[in-house]
């Protein structure tokens, strides 16, 4: 039976997990004001917050990066690591056995996931940990002041890069190449569309992948560049708008959507996605369509947002382990040591 | 002429990947049946198919298992390395040649017996084509048994095991054996001294190599998650974990208390375990120097971030293609002290097969204990190749889970808890691990940067203050690990000091000095680094130390002159490379030559 419960949305009302949205904060931002990072950390606030996530339950992951940074200013109360750079996957897919009623809660960056650590971000999606996997996407190193990175655009200036040669990586067309079961492109510039996505990839059972445009104010802020505000927002062309219902709720279609054609996309747990069809007719279950939409970006100069691919039912890492229900790092030696009658058994195995 | 009995070498030489595996395990477990000391040592190739290998069975009636140079008995089978071969028989010795090669034979001095190994496979026309050069092998098991006196039953013993009990598989072996046998028996005139006859020094005792050993040590100690990229040689090390894994830790229901990844590369296997480790797992890898190198940053994070850890590396020869299977004390200076800024490791140093199964389990106890990784160092000699060692023996300790702080043990501390507070006074803080549900339980982990509190500070203060627990963290260790071991007392002015798989030769080098110089040594052998008080006693009771290893740059001994400078003037390194397990021999020569300078 569906209940319609309220959904959280004031800093002193309660949710369901009898938290106030001041218990998803973190420490005070340390990035730069205006960065887009910062904007991403307040949905991420926001989104936790209203899915009444427990922070008990989630996990934190970074890898190295202003990115890679943020993780500090929100969900106090998770544990995190803040681990090596490129090297978050490993971390988390490693941390991620050890208590498999907790979901990941990865954020990185482009040089962290699309350069240094392109080998672990595709080998994480054949392996479909649950974890959400957001990479705040500004084309430029911001801690080391100012560098190229693969995801920079070809003929980007920088001051001190001089003309940058090589064309970028595309991070939605590697995750959707690799077999990953979510992903999705987002701009920070559109709050709105990024809490939405939020909230159907801590649905999500599997990893879902973020690819979110956000700009460097500092270093990458030049109105005609991909990873700038002016730009994000001249040429940005939501796939659909989209409303995420979770599980427990009545489904209810809200009213701006009312007038158009909808599509709904049930997510394992039973949560639902709505897509409003805008021009394009975009299916987002459908691989073809997703890598050609992202092809025509390409050649259009689009920056195309949305939910690109979805596929709920794909098998996850906990899946393809059969492990006992009680988490394994609550075992105890009991259940760790073989008995000591084994032992002649093993020695009896010897030659 | 005197028979010799249980005291000489068979040396087998054939091309890699022929099938010879089989047919030099049955002997060397045949010889080890009967009761006589042995050992069996691949010098093989990194290669899958064709390049020559030679298989060394070393026979012992005093016990010494260490590699020996001389060549009693040669098996000649691959005609690429035939004249090597030739020439490497001991005066007096025999050599045994497959007659289809046809080359010369230049010595006199020794006794050559050509075998008609494709005659004899002839007898048995009911072994498939695909089989036939494999089985041929078999046919020297044969002669060499009539020849040397190999007991048959104890040979069948030996198939039994290799073919897991299937009969089809034993009995075209073992016709092929005794079909060879009786051509010997019928066509050839024994002209040497070599026998083996029965002994009962193997009673009790298993055989077995050392990653066997140390993934089954793994398994009692509770290892609930794996790691790993295949390298040679700790490759079969991963893939033992998952022969025994299913068969002594699935559950009744079938439900597994452990799981085990193949990383995309060693960054990713050491970043999985330290993961693992971080999440309260008793996590583990296992490589080789190549793969070491590649996980050097992650156990600096590690050891910074205090994540527990074990990295099992069997080490081999320097990096890259070319001598992946040859062996070497090769690590010990890069394991204790891997990773970048100031970083002391762990090591421990197993001294044989049942050690590599007793430090399997104790490496997760040190490592949880101390909060650290723990790097411990086999080598290819140990890996690869079949020991006979004491059976396995049961733990003797109980789990040591560490510092772990759950629901309710949070709850009795409360706020006087930080993640890097040292409430003990001995540099070890308390822990939590993700999925404890006390609101006070979760804290965010970085490499540096961290206080008391793991809140980020960048304060030089608190800074500092880190690096001195950490040091005091690294001494309190001494008290968990395994003390060294004195191996040979004869209250002897010089003294002996070694670890791992150099023990063999140095102990067989200190009985030849006694024996044949009236020269005595004690010998010392260690067993983990940081080093405990008793080796700094060995060091200040002895006249002359004599640090063995096998390695160019005598790394263990540099380590002892780093943390012992005082005894500088004492301690000789004998140390030297050659991709080979050592030898008495060499070792003697090698201690003579650092004399005389």
């Amino acid at each position: 039976m569906a209940v319609n419960l309220p959904i959280a949305d004031s800093a002193n009302s309660v949710n369901l997990a009898g938290l106030t949205k001041n218990d998803y904060k973190g420490a005070p931002s340390t990035l730069c004001q205006g960065c887009g990072h910062n904007s991403i950390t307040s949905q991420i606030i926001a989104a936790t917050y209203e899915m009444h996530v427990v922070p008990e339950k989630m996990v934190k992951f970074s890898g190295i990066g202003c990115s890679s940074k943020s993780p500090t200013y929100f969900l106090n109360r998770s544990f995190g690591f803040n681990g090596l750079h490129g090297r978050m996957p490993s971390l988390a897919t490693g941390s991620l056995f050890a208590d498999t009623s907790l979901k990941g809660f990865g954020v990185s960056g482009d040089g962290d996931s699309a350069s240094i650590g392109m080998g672990q971000f595709k080998h994480m999606m054949r392996r479909n940990p649950n974890m959400v996997y957001i990479i705040e996407n500004n084309g430029v190193y911001g801690l080391t002041k100012g560098q190229f990175s693969a995801t920079a655009d070809v003929g980007l200036t920088l001051k001190k890069q001089g003309i940058n040669r090589y064309m970028p990586i595309d991070i939605c067309m590697e995750a959707v190449v690799s077999n990953a079961s979510f992903v999705a492109r987002s701009f920070a510039g559109d709050p709105k569309q990024v809490k939405e996505l939020l909230k159907a990839a801590i649905a999500h059972n599997g990893l879902a992948v973020i690819d979110i445009v956000s700009p460097c104010v500092t270093f990458n802020n030049q109105d005609n560049a991909y990873h700038s505000y002016t730009w994000g927002k001249d040429h940005e062309a939501p796939l659909h708008e989209l409303s995420f219902i979770p599980a427990r709720d009545e489904i209810i279609i809200p009213d701006e959507f009312l007038d158009g054609e909808v599509k709904e996309v049930e997510l394992h747990d039973g949560s639902t996605v709505i897509f409003k069809k805008l021009d394009k007719d975009y299916d987002p279950t459908n691989k073809y369509q997703a890598l050609n939409i992202l092809q025509e970006a390409q050649d259009n100069n689009w920056l195309i947002t949305g939910l690109i691919y979805l596929d709920p039912e794909k098998e996850t890492l906990n899946q393809r382990y059969n492990l006992v229900e009680t988490p394994l790092n609550r075992l105890t030696e009991k259940d760790l040591r073989p008995k000591p009658e084994s032992i002649t058994m093993i020695n009896d195995l010897m030659f | 002429m005197a028979q010799v009995v249980n005291d000489f070498s068979v040396v087998v030489g054939t091309a890699n990947g022929s099938g010879s595996q089989t047919s030099n395990s049955t002997i060397l477990r045949a010889l080890f049946k009967m009761g006589i000391p042995v050992s069996g040592k691949n010098m093989l190739p990194s290669n899958i198919q064709g390049l020559p290998t030679w298989y060394f069975i070393r026979a012992s009636k005093d016990g010494f298992i260490a590699r020996r140079e001389d060549r009693e008995i040669v098996v000649a089978m691959n005609a690429k390395s035939f004249d090597k071969d030739l020439e490497s028989v001991l005066p007096g010795g025999v050599f045994y040649y497959n007659d289809a090669i046809k080359n010369p034979i230049t010595r006199t001095d020794i006794t050559v017996y050509p075998m008609p190994i494709k005659e004899i496979l002839s007898q048995s026309p009911e072994i498939p084509s695909k089989l036939k050069d494999m089985i041929g092998n078999m046919v020297y098991v044969g002669i060499l048994a009539e020849m040397h006196k190999i007991d048959m039953d104890k040979i069948l013993l030996a198939l039994d095991f290799a073919f897991k009990g299937k009969k089809s598989a034993i009995d075209l072996n073992m016709n092929v054996i005794k079909n060879a046998a009786d051509w010997a028996k019928n066509n050839l005139t024994k002209a040497d001294p070599y026998v083996y006859e029965p002994m009962d020094k193997t009673e009790g005792m298993i055989m077995t190599d050392g990653n066997v050993a140390a993934a089954l040590g793994a398994i009692y100690g509770g290892v609930q998650f794996v790691g790993w990229y295949p390298i040679t040689p700790a490759t079969s090390l991963a893939e033992e974990l998952n022969e025994y894994l299913p068969k002594l830790r699935r559950t009744a229901d079938g439900k597994d208390t452990f799981a085990v990844v193949q990383a995309e590369d060693e960054l990713a296997a050491i970043g999985m375990c330290v993961g693992a480790g971080w999440s309260g797992l008793r996590a583990m890898t296992s490589t080789s120097g190549p793969g070491l190198s590649l996980m050097t940053e992650f156990v600096g994070l590690a050891y910074y971030a205090e994540v527990p850890l074990v990295i099992w590396d069997v080490t081999r020869v320097g990096p890259s293609t070319g001598l992946p299977t040859r062996t070497a004390q090769s690590d010990v200076n890069f394991a204790a002290n891997m990773g970048h800024g100031d970083t002391d490791n762990i090591v421990l140093l197993p001294g044989s097969v049942n050690e590599c199964f007793e430090f399997g389990w104790k490496a997760f106890d040190i490592a949880e204990r101390v909060q650290s990784p723990v790097i411990v160092l086999s080598d290819l000699d140990f890996g690869m190749n079949q020991w006979m060692s004491e059976p396995f023996k049961y733990p003797d300790t109980p789990m040591d889970r560490g510092k772990v702080l759950w629901e309710e043990d949070l709850e009795k501390i409360k706020e006087n808890w930080g993640r890097y507070k040292d409430i003990d006074g001995d540099g070890i803080p308390y822990r939590t691990v993700p999925g404890n549900t006390h609101p006070l339980s979760a804290y965010f982990t970085r490499g540096t940067g961290h206080d008391e509190f793991a809140k980020y500070s960048e304060d030089a203060v608190v800074w500092e203050s880190l690096l001195i627990r950490l040091k005091q963290k690294f001494e309190t260790s001494k008290k968990y690990l395994p003390d060294a071991v004195l191996e040979v007392d004869n209250h002897a002015k010089e003294g002996i000091i070694t670890f791992g798989s150099a023990t063999f030769a140095a102990l067989e080098a200190l009985d030849r000095f006694g024996k044949q110089e009236g020269r005595n040594f004690d010998l010392l052998r260690i067993r983990a680094i940081p080093f405990t008080e008793s080796i700094e006693k060995f060091i200040a009771s002895h006249d002359k130390i004599f640090v063995i290893e096998m390695n160019r740059d005598g790394q263990l001994y540099e380590e002892l002159l780093i943390e012992l400078p005082q005894f500088a003037n004492k301690l000789i390194s004998v140390a030297y490379s050659d991709g080979l397990p050592p030898t008495a021999r060499r070792i003697m020569k090698e201690i003579k030559e650092k004399e005389s300078k």
